[in-house]
């Protein structure tokens, strides 16, 4: 039944690596398939539309387990896709309803998607995470706290407040005077470069703050390269993190307003 | 949680990361903010805004089920 199911779009590649990995499942479990149009190539897999509906997404996305689910699930059709060729990843949940949609995009955005392509060919993703290591603050606050005694609990507390928050602008401030030097060294071994939202550090696992969140398109003969100037960079009080390689999915956004 | 050895080399030098040990919250980093973003004919119109802003909730609001909000809060109402 059309009106059930719905296409999910994971990538789209140029037509020369149109293979689509044999048993390839995508998310809900369905496997892959590919649609060929106008020298391009879309994967993607029937999914039903009870699940991946307007309104049924509105609930699902609230739910980590089936998130984490299909974001992972998603991710494993991109990596398959990007070890053929270079791939334009799509965004999660872009489900159309059904192939023909598919084929008209191909079509009508035909000359973004080969500039996107052509943009990374040859290049991977790195991500690159900046954390500043929180200077302890109950040890300064105790010590502060000892060479008060004279004034009032108001006045110590006020006057500790302050020197907290000031102590706390200046890290900030200097973290991110670093954070931009950092972002700039890298910039320099990349072919382009974006900075992503800081993650909360609720959900980055870590008590240091993050200072940089940053994606980088690298020429794969100087992944090497970019990776011995991260590492110049680390230390200072300053953590690095490296993920990656990724597939290029910060750096193939198609321009808008359509074809040129 | 340190990682004082060279971990760009030995990252690189490994290649991909299988996609289940991929942490979640970077891989929604991307695929919520990248990835190719198209209109027209789709199935759902969900602004991609509330989709990052969503599920950052969920995440969040999955890690601190009892606590109260501190600054993602701030962020997420930006």
């Amino acid at each position: 039944m059309v009106d059930d199911a719905g296409t999910y779009l994971y990538a789209v590649a140029s037509d020369a690596a149109a293979s689509c990995p044999e048993g390839l499942k995508g998310v809900a479990g369905q496997e892959v398939r590919t649609i060929t149009q106008s020298g391009l190539v879309a994967y993607v897999s029937t999914v039903p539309l009870d699940q991946f509906g307007e309104e049924p997404l509105r609930r699902s996305m609230e739910d980590l387990d089936w998130l984490g689910a299909t974001a992972h699930a998603h991710h494993h059709v991109v990596e398959a896709v990007a070890m053929l060729g270079p791939v334009a990843p799509v965004r999660l949940v872009t489900v159309y309803s059904g192939e023909e949609p598919v084929r008209r995009l191909l079509e009508e955005r035909h000359a973004d998607f080969v500039e996107a392509l052509l943009r990374v060919s040859g290049r991977q993703e790195w991500g690159v995470k900046a954390y500043v290591v929180k200077a302890p603050p109950d040890a300064r606050e105790a010590r502060e706290e000892s060479g008060q005694e004279s004034v009032s609990p108001g006045t110590a507390y006020l006057k500790r407040r302050q020197a907290s928050l000031r102590t706390r602008e200046e890290s900030w401030r200097q973290a991110g005077a670093r954070a931009e030097g950092i972002h700039d060294v890298l910039r320099s071994f990349s072919v382009a470069s974006r900075r992503h939202r800081a993650q909360d550090p609720e959900l980055s696992g870590r008590d240091e703050w993050m200072v940089l969140n940053g994606a980088y398109l690298v020429d794969e003969e100087r992944a090497e390269e970019f990776a011995r100037a991260l590492d110049g960079l680390r230390g200072q009080g300053i953590e690095l993190e490296l993920t990656g390689p990724w597939a290029p999915y910060s750096f193939t956004a198609l321009d808008e307003g359509g074809s040129r | 949680m340190t990682h004082d050895q060279p971990r760009g080399a030995v990252l690189a030098a490994e290649g991909r990361l299988p996609a289940e040990r991929v942490a979640l919250v970077d891989l929604l980093d991307r695929l919520l903010a990248g990835g190719v973003v198209v209109s027209g004919d789709l199935v759902l119109s969900i602004a991609d805004i509330d989709l990052v802003r969503i599920s950052i909730r969920a995440l969040i609001m999955s890690v601190r089920e009892s606590d109260t909000f501190g600054g993602g809060d701030d962020e997420l109402r930006k």
